[in-house]
């Protein structure tokens, strides 16, 4: 890796400079997708993923737990939870005790887990690692995220996809299609003279500067989804307690709010907007030291917002055809630290939720002893995971997205109907 | 390659070494804009309270003073880049006294050499609490600032190996908070004084002696350079050879401002393609200037909220990656934030101001597209600033 990786990523966190040039230039006739996208709302038998990104390398050993192991309690004399305190999930392995409404969902055969989930060659850096993941490219650097590629395989329509957070995270930047995003804070434009002068700013100048073709379009996309999504109107939540409890492990990105972010994307599964993948995430995993209370709190909130995001999803429908996918850059070091947190590791557990997951564990767990350099030695591919959804989720050929890759994990989502 | 003509290339300078020109007044000169500006009065802010919201009020009136402080003077404009690059957040630091104490170090040092900016950083108390070293001991390292030292302060990704990352943390033991003061100390009981090997070299390091060892590392100079050149020029890297005059002004002494008056003379600093989105906190610092105004002009938080919803807010950057660049300021919501803003800004905005809009933004040079969306609301100079504030000529620095 070099320099020239590090300044990609940083570019690929939003549209690519190619890809905005692309879509600029050739003009895309938008107004022709979205009229077909209101005209011919989302089929309810497709099925929407719904991506959600754990920021900060979530410690998946003390999220699905072998605590009986003697392995992991000598590795983590402070840290480690015992037999008692977890959810027994079976084969000696428990939930965190935060993760109680997502134990239900399992015994409702609503939640999948994939044990050990990474990739080959590990990096340790969540920067480096959150490039890999989001754009399904281990071992080159590519300009472009997986389900960016989806878009680009499938049509330009930026309402394909959409990211519920005021910045566009890179997985779902393709080369020449990009989501929309819709923060929860709902939209609403000017009318009269004013509003019509900040639409005609949507208006494509021939041969104009990449960038600015880019401003351009995101005036015009803006104007577009506002049709199309009436300007969800949602008083975000929980502003004035953004450090409530989230001081630890802050420093590797991702927002709050989540249960916010479902809430809206369930608002628009069900009112049918032709979108097909939502990306949201939550940030804080960063767990460098007093990882217990900071993981608890975070798993919790992952919980409270999951659990009835999927519950509701059931009521429609629409919603009966959402799967969920969680993920985080990777997990932690076997052994804490002393400071009662954990450093940089490798593989960890994927969740995958929703009316159309096989419920139950999949993949091997990692062995304890067996170590890679103190880390744990991935046991299934990510992109097998993503291969499945792509497959079995969003009805696209894998090939065309992951390209080389030809493995997926059988029996992870069962067949739709 | 072709070059942009004198009047865009001081308007260019103009926006990437400084905020941008004022109504009525000369574009500021490089040397002008590499000055060390005027004084700073900084908040008084009271010492920690343990109330959440005491804390968040200080953090808005540090936020407004800082506005308020690139609104009248150039010179923050590097304090800025440097809050980026070491990024720091309040969501963490929980402490604004600290993050102002680190903004102080910013605008102090982040003009001369490098060296004493990071060996200041590394040790620099918010800095600590933000990625752990207060919790870095002999006993027990904690490889959060070693690795990030490496890989997003001083070498970048794939400079250093995984062996580097844990001896690095070794020699960056012993260093906390004081809790009374908040200031930080080293303490040798907690500090590793036995011998690391980094980068193939074995010594007793410690933070001093480790910072030199990083910085005089083949890759640094390119990588910090290129930083400067990222964030003020375009995120196409310089080609190799206008890279490599960079670097030698920079030089053994690691001089910031040398290295930005190279990146000034240079020819592709003047090539038209070298274009860059402006971070939402340039965009409205850029436009207050242009209004008359400045931040404590607006209401506090319609203000904050704009920016929240632009993505951007002071001393809350979302990682220790720094902030996002180029499409991630162009999305939907951005745009609505965005025009929100504009609006805030141009029901203030100064009279005298607004009949010079034309003039201080440039507009002649625009296309025919946003010139015609313009002609819409001509007839009322606020709603003008405003629709203007949200063009591609203007959101994206030519």
């Amino acid at each position: 890796m070099n320099t020239v990786t590090r300044r990609r990523f940083l570019t690929l966190t939003g549209v690519t400079a190619a890809g905005a040039l692309a879509v600029g230039a050739s003009g895309v006739d938008w107004d022709s997708l979205m009229t077909a996208a209101a005209e011919n709302p989302l089929d309810p038998g497709a099925g929407v993923l719904v991506v959600v990104t754990l920021y900060g390398g979530n410690d998946g050993l003390n999220t699905v737990v072998p605590a009986a192991d003697r392995a992991y309690q000598d590795a983590r004399p402070d840290l480690a939870y015992q037999p008692e305190e977890v959810l027994d999930l079976g084969e000696g392995l428990g939930l965190n005790p935060g993760m109680k409404g997502l134990k239900g969902l399992w015994d409702n055969r609503k939640l999948a887990i994939v044990r050990g989930v990474g990739y080959p060659r590990p990096d340790h850096s969540h920067f480096r690692s959150m490039a890999i993941w989001q754009t399904a490219s281990p071992d080159t650097s590519v300009p472009s995220g997986w389900l960016g590629r989806w878009l680009d395989a499938s049509g330009a329509d930026p309402l394909r996809a959409v990211s519920v957070e005021p910045v566009l995270p890179p997985l779902l930047a393709g080369e020449s299609a990009a989501a929309a995003s819709m923060p929860v804070g709902g939209l609403a434009l000017p009318k009269g003279a004013l509003g019509e002068a900040f639409a005609a700013l949507g208006t494509p100048v021939p041969g104009e500067d990449p960038w600015r073709a880019k401003a351009t379009r995101s005036i015009g996309d803006l104007h577009n989804a506002v049709r199309i999504l009436g300007g969800a109107a949602h008083e975000e939540s929980g502003k004035d307690d953004e450090d409530e409890k989230r001081d630890k492990g802050a420093s590797a990105g991702g927002s709050s709010g989540l249960a916010a972010q479902l809430d809206l994307v369930a608002g628009l599964v069900e009112a049918g907007v032709p979108t097909r993948a939502y990306s949201v995430s939550l940030g804080g995993f960063d767990t460098h030291s007093d990882e217990r209370g900071t993981q608890e709190r975070l798993l919790a909130e992952l919980d409270t917002a999951l659990t009835p995001f999927v519950q509701r999803l059931q009521g429609s429908d629409r919603g009966k055809q959402v799967t969920v996918l969680v993920y985080s850059e990777f997990g932690r070091r076997v052994r804490a630290n002393a400071s009662d947190g954990t450093d940089h590791g490798t593989a960890g557990p994927m969740f995958l939720l929703g009316e159309n997951v096989q419920g139950g564990f999949h993949g091997e767990q990692p062995s304890l002893t067996d170590l890679d350099n103190d880390d744990l030695k991935a046991t299934t591919d990510f992109r097998d995971v993503y291969a499945t959804v792509l497959g079995d989720v969003l009805g696209t050929d894998p090939g065309r997205v992951l390209p080389g890759h030809t493995t997926r994990l059988d029996n992870l989502i069962r067949a739709a109907g | 390659m072709a070059v942009l003509d004198e009047r865009a290339a001081a308007r260019r300078l103009a926006e990437r070494f400084g905020f941008g020109p004022r109504p009525g007044e000369q574009v500021p000169s490089l040397e002008a804009l590499l000055s060390p500006g005027g004084a700073r009065q900084a908040p008084q802010l009271a010492p920690l309270s343990k109330g959440k919201k005491a804390r968040a009020e200080q953090e808005r009136r540090l936020v407004i003073w800082w506005l308020d402080r690139m609104v009248a003077d150039d010179a923050e404009r590097l304090t800025w880049f440097w809050h980026g690059h070491f990024a720091t957040s309040e969501q963490k630091v929980r402490d604004p006294a600290l993050m102002l104490a680190q903004n102080e170090t910013f605008h102090r040092l982040g003009r001369g050499g490098f060296t004493e900016l990071a060996k200041a950083l590394v040790v620099d108390a918010a800095m600590l609490k933000w990625l752990d070293g207060n919790d870095n001991e002999v006993r027990s390292p904690n490889e959060n600032l070693a690795r990030e030292f490496l890989e997003l302060f001083a070498l970048g990704v794939g400079h250093y190996s995984e062996q580097d990352v844990r001896e690095s943390a070794r020699a960056l033991t012993g260093w906390t908070l004081d809790k009374k003061t908040g200031e930080a100390k080293l303490h040798p009981k907690r500090q590793d004084r036995e011998p690391k090997q980094i980068f193939g070299q074995t010594a007793d390091f410690t933070a001093e002696s480790f910072v030199d060892l990083v910085l005089g590392r083949p890759e640094s100079a390119a990588f910090v350079t290129g930083r400067l050149w990222f964030r003020l020029v375009s995120p196409t890297p310089p080609p190799p050879d206008v890279h490599q005059r960079v670097i030698a002004a920079y030089g053994p002494g690691r001089d910031i401002q040398a290295a930005l008056r190279a990146i000034a003379g240079e020819a592709a600093f003047r090539d038209p393609a070298a274009t860059i989105v402006k971070q939402p906190v340039e965009w409205l610092v850029g436009l207050l200037r242009a209004s008359g105004l400045t931040a404590s002009d607006l209401d506090e938080k319609k203000l904050l909220n704009g920016l929240r919803g632009m993505g951007q807010l002071p001393f809350r950057p979302p990682s220790v990656g720094g902030w996002p660049s180029g499409g991630s300021w162009l999305t939907t919501s951005a745009s609505v934030a965005r025009l929100n803003l504009a609006r805030l800004v141009a029901q203030k905005a100064k009279p005298e101001a607004l009949e010079r809009l034309r003039e201080t933004l440039g507009m002649d040079t625009w296309s025919d597209r946003t010139k015609g969306a313009l002609d819409g609301v001509a007839k009322d100079p606020r709603e003008l600033l405003a629709v203007a504030a949200c063009a591609p000529e203007y959101v994206v620095s030519g």
